[in-house]
């Protein structure tokens, strides 16, 4: 009640974009972003549960099953023994099977998700015989799991950035905000690995996206939380951590009293580190046993073909043979942090929001390409905050899915996904074209689009390639090996422009404060 | 040329948006109706034309018009190079494994095509907002959706043939709409419903122009509808086969409703004997309890009314005919091609409310037309809102299975919200805000009639979609909590006797609206 000027502004936009005939969205988006936002939402919704009637990761596949018998196992566990028991060894919990190696928070998820499971489908979680349950109703029931989670944190974590988002850092038409909308829901890689392949990233970057959405809308300590968690429910989490370090660490040096606010972030840091553990932090012995669980050195720097530094170099450079694994522990250390260096130092010397989010970009590109033990899936996670600055870096993020996407591929192909993949990848360029075309049109640079097509055209071979012929006896993973340099090639060429375009940044904002002190 | 341009655009453009998920629906649940489709790939293709009314490998006979046969012969082409196995007449019945799902349901999402083209010619010449409209409303339709691509038929390819021909129409091009209907009507003998209001309408509109010329004119059109049926059904007169082919199409063996009701009049009808049987028992009558049941497919002679007199074709036959009659005077009095989509679309709905054994699919064959007829006026829209909801909500029950059931929620709900957003863009708020730019400076009366003339569904419009919900939470969640196993059909006839009540109050609209249809020419 009461703001009246602001239905008149409302009004005077409302005209203005119905001048605008090029915005062709404007139907849709007219009465309000709140509508626009459920409408993506539940188109969003209907993508997901129809990729969850595909077969999930080792589905019917004994004795080892997937990720789908994984998460499955966990419930079994969770709701089955004590809670000091789920991360040891014992009689009843064989760690060799499926054993838990994600932070506690996973833990709790598991738990409530298979009260859930034994309130419908007792069978699906009982002890010992549920081992490689699958029936009708409890593939059902876990693909529902996996669609609640979504819709109950990444989505609404995803309204909050976008509000946040365009309170602080931007200002866009109605029809861009739900462009950028349909971007960050209808991630074709996300949604393969989440309700495909089966897994519940979506919580731990649900609670990511709100942790930055905090960041943008200035709580910190909200922020610190959120990020807490999401740490606490996956450890990849960490891929972002140096970020959120970076700038809120940056933006303490510049309050008036940076120790008491470092202070105070730490704190709630560590209070909510404390809840969540609490169960493991009453003895060393409990507490170690649970962290040996979520670093699996043991596996070695990289497993099967990933698009990362260490995987792509082993072509030429043996490292698992050169050197121990203690070494490479700390060649990969440095290795990680001398990457996200230049976006970290960017960050503390000049802390912007903008900048934050190219930081968590360049980051979580760092540990993807440099850090130890990397899986494909990983790709998640620097692909968040890409579709997050959909609207600054539409190449970057069309580019950067579709190698993503490719870089799956292998996997996706045992897990019997390619229709959906097919069918994503098209939905993902039809939808990232659907942009208003008086925004997207700019000079084409013809090296640009031969080289672009170029690239697309070698992915596009190998596709074909891949499903179509045999790899020689000889190199029995010749063809994936190719996927991958592909992939590296791509995602070197888009980290090294990224973490340009955080430094250019800051020279941007700096050219427009001189502008206005003149 | 730009114009038209952009409308293949984003015609395209929606179209691949609806097949990307439609790829995704492919491992869905599908009917027996797959089956059935998969047999007539096999039939037509190692069969000669003389047996494939004649067959019976399968208890899924052939029983659709030669051209559709003919359409399954095609596919069978390519489903024998994909999978020899596909079409063999014995080897392949009951096949299923994913070559063939993945065979059959892209040529489901392919031969949507023909809808894609219906849709195109009919709203090329509409200004951007109406064509968007239908754009959403016939290619995004949910119930072509749960129809074609879960459940499993080629609604979408016949109802685009019936799009193209009333777009001819519609620009007076009548002798191609003409023979596009009689192509129709050799692919799917359901849709003669509305063959009584094209032939009233060509008659009128095409033939009547004096006597000799009008002479001629219904020679040739005469000429192309005997040609087109010639073409269909010639070889089996040849043959002497004529009779067995229109037996296996028309079986009026089956019972007056279908396993599941259709949200018809005959709810209400076999409802009213329910109650009066129940009624008269109560008060000391003897009734006796009817020997045969209403969705059983034999009905045999015994009557499964106790009370009401007994149903036959021919009464259902003479009720349709009665409830088309207006309009036919209509067409026959003031044959104008603005109107003809909704003409047809009304025979339609009388074919589906009075019709004998109607499946509840058929609510496709109005829904689908009037989509077309929604974006002419607000009182269209606010109609059709309802009534698509309805329609698409009396559909739920083909799919039962617990893992279809957020997708048909879902569908419903966003088909929902876009129509709302859809029409509220093209009726409400440009109105108002045209409104508002040529008479801001007159009275402030005159934007609140705008507003008040904006699309809204009314009181009663919105507490019968909350009845409708009401519907749902008994029969999904309270049914099963409060009654357990007992009466088990009951959710089923509330869906039933809720959806009729919608379809019922929609008709009469139409009725009245046909009726006294001169309030709509400044529409056009």
């Amino acid at each position: 009640m009461g703001s009246k000027s602001k239905t008149k502004k409302g009004k005077e936009e409302k005209m203005k974009e119905i001048a605008d005939d090029d915005d062709v969205w404007w139907w849709l988006v007219h009465k309000g972003i709140w509508v626009s936002f459920l409408c993506v939402a539940l188109f969003a919704l209907l993508v997901r549960v129809a990729v969850s009637l595909h077969p999930y990761s080792g589905a019917g596949n004994s004795p080892k099953f997937g990720d789908f018998e994984a998460q499955r196992h966990w419930m079994e566990i969770t709701i089955n023994l004590p809670i000091k028991e789920w991360y040891s060894n014992t009689t009843s919990n064989d760690l060799g099977y499926w054993g838990l190696d994600y932070p506690p928070l996973t833990a709790y998820q598991s738990y409530v998700h298979g009260l859930l499971l034994r309130l419908f489908h007792p069978d699906s979680v009982a002890l010992f015989t549920s081992r490689g349950h699958e029936s009708y109703l409890g593939k059902l029931l876990m693909r529902w799991t996996v669609l609640s989670s979504d819709a109950l944190i990444f989505f609404p974590a995803v309204w909050y950035f976008v509000i946040a988002y365009y309170a602080s850092c931007r200002r866009g038409s109605k029809s861009e905000i739900a462009w950028h909308i349909v971007m960050v829901l209808v991630n074709p890689c996300l949604i393969l690995i989440d309700h495909g392949h089966f897994q519940y990233n979506c919580i731990s970057l649900g609670l990511t996206v709100g942790a930055i959405a905090s960041v943008l809308s200035d709580k910190d300590l909200v922020a610190c939380v959120l990020y807490c968690l999401a740490l606490s429910h996956k450890q990849m989490s960490a891929y972002f951590a140096p970020a959120f370090f970076s700038y809120l660490f940056g933006k303490c040096l510049r309050r008036q009293n940076p120790l008491f606010e470092v202070l105070k972030l730490g704190l709630v840091v560590l209070g909510t580190f404390y809840v969540v553990w609490w169960p493991y932090l009453h003895s060393r012995d409990a507490l170690f046993g649970v962290l040996s669980r979520l670093a699996p050195f043991e596996r070695g720097i990289y497993e099967d073909y990933v698009a990362n530094f260490w995987c792509t170099t082993s072509v030429i450079v043996k490292w698992k043979r050169l050197f121990t694994t203690q070494s490479l522990k700390l060649l990969s250390l440095g290795a990680t942090i001398s990457a996200c260096m230049p976006s970290m130092v960017q960050q503390i010397r000049d802390p912007s929001k903008q900048g934050f989010l190219y930081g968590l970009l360049n980051s979580a590109f760092a540990f993807y390409l440099f850090s130890f033990q990397v899986h494909e899936k990983s790709i998640l996670l620097p692909l968040l905050p890409a579709t997050l600055l959909a609207i600054e870096e539409p190449f970057l993020l069309k580019w950067m899915m579709l190698y993503a996407l490719f870089s799956m591929f292998p996997l996706l192909y045992r897990d019997k996904l390619i229709l959906p993949y097919i069918a994503l990848s098209a939905l993902f360029l039809l939808l990232f074209h659907a942009r208003n075309r008086s925004q997207d049109e700019r000079e084409t640079k013809p090296l640009k689009t031969y080289v672009t097509t170029f690239f697309l055209l070698c992915a596009f071979i190998l596709h074909v390639v891949y499903l179509n012929m045999q790899a020689p006896h000889r190199y029995p993973f010749l063809f994936e090996a190719l996927i991958m340099l592909l992939s590296f090639s791509q995602f070197v060429i888009l980290v090294i422009y990224s973490n340009a375009k955080q430094w250019m940044l800051k020279r941007e904002t700096l050219v427009v404060k001189e502008k206005k002190l003149l | 040329m730009k114009v038209q341009n952009s409308c293949w655009c984003s015609l395209w453009w929606s179209f691949a948006i609806a097949a990307c998920v439609k790829l995704l629906l492919i491992p869905s649940y599908h009917s027996t109706d797959f089956e059935v489709h998969r047999h007539w790939l096999a039939l037509t293709h190692s069969l000669p034309l003389s047996q494939w009314y004649f067959d019976e490998t399968s208890p899924w006979t052939l029983d659709y018009p030669p051209f559709f046969a003919h359409f399954e012969h095609f596919l069978s082409v390519f489903a024998n190079l994909i999978d020899p196995q596909i079409v063999h007449l014995q080897k392949g019945l009951n096949y299923s494994p994913n070559t063939v799902v993945y065979f059959q349901r892209i040529t489901v999402i392919l031969s949507d095509l023909s809808l894609l083209y219906g849709t195109y010619r009919l709203t090329r010449n509409l200004d951007s907002g109406r064509r968007n409209l239908i754009q959403v409303l016939v290619i995004w339709s949910p119930m072509l959706v749960i129809v074609d691509h879960l459940h499993f038929q080629y609604n979408g390819f016949l109802l685009g043939i019936l799009l193209i021909s009333l777009s001819f129409l519609g620009e007076g091009r009548d002798l191609i709409g003409g023979f596009a209907f009689a192509v129709l009507l050799c692919f799917k003998h359901l849709f003669a419903v509305a063959a009584p209001v094209y032939f009233v309408y060509l008659l009128r509109h095409y033939c009547w122009r004096g006597l000799v010329r009008g002479f001629g004119r219904l020679l040739i059109m005469g000429a192309v509808v005997a040609a087109v049926f010639a073409a269909a059904y010639g070889p089996f007169v040849y043959q002497g086969q004529i009779h067995q082919v229109l037996s296996r199409m028309f079986p009026f063996g089956r019972g007056l409703c279908h396993a599941y009701w259709a949200p018809n009049f005959w709810v209400f009808y076999i409802l009213l004997d329910k109650g009066l049987a129940f009624l008269l028992r109560n008060l000391g009558f003897n009734i006796r309890a009817p020997a045969a049941s209403f969705t059983g497919g034999l009905v045999g002679d015994s009557s499964p009314f106790s009370v009401l007199p007994q149903i036959t074709p021919i009464t259902t036959f003479i009720m349709v005919l009665l409830a088309l009659s207006p309009c036919l005077i209509k067409a026959c009095k003031d044959p104008r091609p603005g109107m003809i989509t909704r003409w047809v679309a009304y025979a339609y709905m009388c074919g589906f409310l009075f019709g004998w054994h109607v499946h509840e699919k058929a609510s496709l064959h109005f829904v689908i037309p009037l989509a077309i007829v929604a974006v002419q006026s607000l009182e269209d829209a606010r109609h059709y809102f309802i009534l698509s909801i309805v329609s698409c909500y009396s559909l739920f029950p083909l799919l039962f299975e617990a893992q279809e059931y957020p997708l048909k929620m879902l569908l419903l709900l966003l088909h929902s919200i876009l129509m709302w957003l859809g029409f509220s863009a093209q009726f409400n708020d440009i109105g108002v805000a045209v409104k508002a730019t040529s008479y801001r400076k007159k009275s402030d009366s005159f934007s609140e009639d705008g507003q008040k003339a904006g699309f809204d569904i009314g009181w009663v419009g919105k507490s019968y979609l909350v009845g409708l919900v009401i519907v749902e939470i008994w029969g999904q969640f309270l049914h099963p909590l409060i009654l357990g196993d007992k009466l088990p059909f009951l959710p089923l006839i509330l869906i039933s006797v809720y959806c009729a009540i919608g379809v019922l109050y929609s008709w009469i609209w139409q009725l009245r609206c046909i009726i006294r249809s001169e309030p709509f020419i400044h529409n056009f």
